[in-house]
């Protein structure tokens, strides 16, 4: 990929970098597309789905033109389709399902026609969610993440009053400030909050951070509570120097591509990303197409163990990034008072597979030099509200819950979405709130 | 040796079978010597009357069938709307240009005497090869008497062809309409009233579809509509039933030219060993071009040459007396499905067709991922990260004939899947081979090419048709055939 930092129309030429990869199929595109669906029963697709959109009947929807009828299909399992359509790693999940891949080497490209449904629903303004006749029942929603907002549509599909807390400024939790901006930008991603406001009666008040205490409260005010807070900051390296200027957490990073022109979004010219992941890659791209010249991602184990999807990587190949593998983080090096490089050590695997031991190999230290560090490990757990109610099991700082339903230890409180995980897909958080609001209105309805 | 694909038509010469159906494609001397030129080896020019007719625009409906064009078309569009002298000038010269190829000429005229005398020594006059009598324009013409109006009516098709007989010297053939429930009444009617040839199907009445914004129908004319003629690929099975239907006539004597819905070789063949011994094509052409004609000269030839068949005579009709009364087939027969589990991409398909439409006699398990991958030995093994998904797909390793061996893990990051699983799970689809009737409809819906296939079971019936049945039941010699279980 070409980029021109330095040319006099930087704005046009960051926004071309950041260009969406695969523009939107046209209507022609989308029928031809959709007639090498075979119509699957019992579609593994469908199955393979977290959320499980019927994708036979919408695809036919497509075919028979009626690609709004198509998106109520999509929707009604799964009110951030529009968003997942371009977010979801689909060869792995519905694509990579597709008997299609056996028949034709090829599936069916699911994600994009799903997308062409969802943008012709919002096109032409359609909402297809009606609220419940009112039963009294209110319930708080802590974060207005995939996994908070899914919940509270579901839950006013049934009637129930929610209020939604959201510490941000904006809704949308890491769909709004996250997703790699070619994937998406801020703009679209709150069209996506808007049609699950569109279902009307969600309170949503932002700027609203809710401490552990507030959230006991609200035990006895609410008839339920639905926590949904997502992860924390990247974990820190524990390394000398990762305070200095000049290292970056990768959050921060990403967020500033979708809270900020782009032309005033930080970057340095030799870029050093340390992770093996979905997010060192992310972050990697975005720090390419921000016009960095020379971007590294050092990850300490070997390339077969990198937990970043494979498209992932073949992009962060395609855009000219450095791999450095087997190697492992020792110290940023300073100078100035600022991040100048980082030393690594050689690493070797002893075993094999993901619990394979790392050893650092005597003697193979090696310096990268970098105006510029960011740290892309995994995502620490917000632990302060767990810990304010002291009944909540959590394992490893994640909320512990019955997935069936999202029902914590502690009576009518739920959790679902990244709080509860490692960190997945927003797909899986859209899933986990739809669970949880099919618990919580189990509950409510007993009582 | 390359096979000669020249035939000789009642009596006319022609260097393939290949004609061109009278039609828009056949309307003037520039698209017939284009055509010529590109390789059909006929044509049968498009329908003259003394008068030019005045045509309504728009003209033609078509409908798709899940993504694909035009797989039936219809027209309202009546004969040629060029005058007569023109036509026939173009005619001459046509002639002259092209010696060796067959060169018909369509006709409909007012239903009297003098009239199609007329005509016919016009036409026969630019040397042309042979007349076509249009008895079979559904629309327009059959309004005014001529055209389906004719050829609905054994007795007037008869009456007419007799009189174009009188002062033809050259072959006549007689178009048929398939818009009549047995055709081969007008069939008979005119090899009685002396014709040398017919030609079918013509169109079949039709409507395409309704406009959902206007309700108008389609094709409209200002919002208005009328019933038009159907053709295209759809028409083919109707059209093979009624050339066969009359080829297999007792007492038929005459060459029959095949026409509905060719677009392929293999139509072609079809339209030939059933009876045909020329075919016209119209569709195709308006769709494709002329072109097409290598596609169906190349495919024939090269059927020929696996067959052995030197000549078009050596396979000609050879189909004809395979098609019988339903009460001639034997009841003792018995297929069932068989699914090969190495070609199967788990579906569904088959499963939900025999499920809902037929006769239940498909098993579906839910094998667990685990399971399937150890018992139908899926290569869960080996699965190598490398760069991008299509390389990521494995070999199967062990080539075990129970899973189909382009079923291949992907892994991408942490995450491995296989095609057809999801939920934990693999549908498995097996047929239930003591019910299954043998319908075909599991094998006619499979996706992969000779993933369902019939096998032949041994009977428990002795060999007989329904007709001897019937016989054999009266005279007690066999018992009462016990209806099949259903669920
Ligand atoms: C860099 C990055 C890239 C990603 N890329 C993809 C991708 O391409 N595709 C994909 O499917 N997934 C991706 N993900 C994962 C996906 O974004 C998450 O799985 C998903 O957003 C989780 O949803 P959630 O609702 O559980 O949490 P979040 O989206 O994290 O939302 C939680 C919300 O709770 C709020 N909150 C937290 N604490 C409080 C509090 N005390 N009071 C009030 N509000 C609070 C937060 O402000 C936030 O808005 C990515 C994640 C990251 C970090
Ligand atoms: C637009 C159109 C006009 C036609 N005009 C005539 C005609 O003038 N005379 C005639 O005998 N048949 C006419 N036909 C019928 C064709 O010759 C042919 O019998 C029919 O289309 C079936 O063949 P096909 O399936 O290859 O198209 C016409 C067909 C079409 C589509
Ligand atoms: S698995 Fe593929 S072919 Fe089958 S229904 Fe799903 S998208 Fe269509
Ligand atoms: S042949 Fe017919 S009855 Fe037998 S399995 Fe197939 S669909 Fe069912
Ligand atoms: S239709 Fe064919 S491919 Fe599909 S499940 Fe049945 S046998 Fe397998």
């Amino acid at each position: 990929m070409s980029t021109k930092a330095n040319t006099t129309d930087r704005a046009a030429q960051l926004a071309e970098n950041f260009a969406e990869l695969e523009p939107r199929f046209t209507p022609d595109e989308s029928v031809a597309e959709a007639s090498r669906c075979l119509f699957c029963y019992d579609a593994p697709c469908t199955r393979a789905c977290p959320t499980h959109i019927d994708v036979p009947k919408f695809i036919r929807q497509i075919l028979h033109k009626s690609p709004v009828g198509a998106a109520e299909t999509i929707l009604s399992a799964n009110i951030f389709g529009g968003s997942c359509a371009r977010a979801c790693p689909t060869e792995v999940l519905c694509e990579g399902a597709c008997v299609d891949n056996t028949l034709l080497k090829e599936p069916v490209k699911i994600g994009r026609l799903q997308r062409f449904a969802c943008d012709v629903a919002s096109e032409k303004g359609i909402s297809f969610f009606d609220a419940g006749p009112t039963t009294g029942k209110k319930v708080a929603i802590i974060g207005a993440g995939p996994a908070g907002l899914t919940c509270a549509h579901e839950l006013r599909k049934h009637g129930h009053s929610v209020t939604v807390f959201e510490a941000r400024e904006l809704p949308g939790g890491i769909n709004t400030y996250g997703i790699a901006r070619y994937k998406y930008g801020t703009e679209f991603a709150l069209t996506e909050v808007e049609r699950v406001k569109q279902i009307g009666g969600i309170d949503l008040r932002l700027k609203t951070p809710v401490s552990g205490a507030q959230m006991a409260q609200m035990l006895s005010e609410y008839d339920a509570v639905f926590v949904a807070i997502g992860l924390g900051k990247t974990s820190s390296l524990g390394i000398e120097g990762e305070n200095l200027p000049g290292v970056w957490e990768a959050l921060d990073f990403i967020f500033q591509t979708h809270t900020m022109p782009l032309e005033k979004c930080e970057i340095g010219r030799r870029v050093v990303v340390i992770g093996g992941g979905n997010t060192a890659v992310d972050v990697a791209t975005a720090a390419v197409r921000l016009g960095a010249e020379q971007v590294t991602i050092a990850y300490r184990r070997t390339a077969d163990a990198m937990p970043a999807f494979a498209y992932e990587y073949d992009l962060a190949k395609a855009d000219g990034i450095h791999w450095e593998f087997s190697a492992a983080p020792l110290r940023v090096i300073a100078e100035g008072g600022r991040a100048a490089g980082v030393e690594f050590a050689r690493t070797r695997l002893v075993g094999s597979g993901r619990n394979a031991k790392v050893e650092q190999i005597a003697g193979a230290n090696f310096v990268l030099h970098a105006d510029m560090v960011i740290k892309a490990l995994g995502q620490e757990p917000l632990v302060e509200l767990a810990a304010a109610v002291p009944a909540l099991k959590v394992e490893k700082g994640r909320i512990v819950i019955d997935k069936a339903t999202g029902a914590t230890s502690v009576a009518k409180l739920f959790a679902g979405g990244d709080c509860t995980s490692k960190g997945a897909e927003v797909v899986d958080a859209v899933q986990e709130g739809k669970l949880a609001a099919a618990g919580i209105h189990a509950l409510l309805a007993r009582r | 040796m390359t096979p000669d694909l020249s035939i000789n038509f009642c009596g006319v010469k022609a260097p393939n079978p290949f004609w061109l159906a009278s039609a828009p494609p056949t309307n003037s001397a520039y698209q017939i010597r284009r055509a010529f030129e590109a390789g059909w080896g006929g044509a049968v020019w498009k329908t003259l009357n003394h008068e030019p007719i005045v045509n309504v625009s728009s003209r033609y409906g078509a409908i798709d069938y899940d993504g694909r064009k035009v797989v039936g078309l219809n027209n309202i569009e009546l004969i040629t709307d060029r005058t007569l002298d023109v036509n026939l000038a173009e005619i001459r010269q046509i002639k002259r240009e092209f010696p060796n190829h067959a060169l018909f000429v369509s006709l409909m005229v007012e239903s009297k005497r003098e009239t199609w005398h007329d005509i016919v020594k016009q036409v026969q006059d630019t040397g042309a090869d042979g007349i076509e009598l249009n008895f079979g324009c559904p629309h327009g013409m059959s309004e005014r008497g001529m055209g389906s109006a004719v050829g609905q009516v054994p007795e007037y098709a008869e009456m007419i062809t007799a009189w174009c007989k009188e002062v033809a010297k050259i072959p006549v053939m007689v178009k048929l309409t398939p818009n009549i429930s047995d055709v081969r009444a007008v069939a008979r009617a005119a090899q009685k009233g002396g014709a040398d040839a017919v030609s079918l199907i013509n169109t079949i009445n039709s409507i395409m579809g309704v406009d959902l914004n206007t309700f108008a129908p389609k094709p409209a004319v200002n919002g208005l509509g009328s019933h038009g003629g159907y053709c295209g690929p759809a028409v083919k099975p109707i059209a093979l039933n009624m050339v066969s239907s009359i080829a297999a006539d007792p007492g038929w004597k005459i060459p029959i030219s095949g026409i509905g819905g060719i677009q392929a070789w293999q139509d072609a063949v079809e339209f030939l060993l059933l009876g045909a011994s020329s075919v016209q094509v119209c569709t195709a052409v308006m769709h494709y071009g002329f072109r097409i004609v290598e596609h169906l000269e190349s495919g024939l030839k090269n059927w020929m040459r696996e067959k052995g068949f030197k000549k078009i005579a050596d396979f000609q009709g050879k189909g004809v007396a395979n098609i019988k009364d339903w009460g001639d087939l034997d009841l003792s027969y018995k297929v069932v499905a068989e699914i090969d589990q190495a070609k199967c991409i788990h579906c569904g398909l088959c499963y939900i067709a025999c499920e809902d439409g037929c006769h239940q006699s498909i098993k579906w398990e839910r094998v667990p991922t685990d399971e399937f991958t150890k018992n139908y030995a899926a290569p869960h093994a080996a699965v190598p990260q490398a760069s991008s998904l299509k390389s990521q797909a494995s070999s199967n390793g062990n080539g075990h004939a129970l899973v189909n061996p382009n079923m291949h893990f992907t892994k991408s990051g942490d995450v491995v899947t296989l095609p057809g699983e999801g939920d934990g799970y693999v549908g498995v689809f097996s047929i239930k081979q003591d019910t299954c009737v043998g319908c075909n409809m599991c094998s006619l819906v499979c996706p992969v090419d000779g993933c369902i296939s019939m096998k032949q079971m041994p009977s428990t019936l002795p060999k007989m048709s329904w007709k001897e049945y019937q016989k054999k039941l009266a005279a007690g010699e066999v018992a009462k055939i016990q209806p099949p279980e259903h669920v």
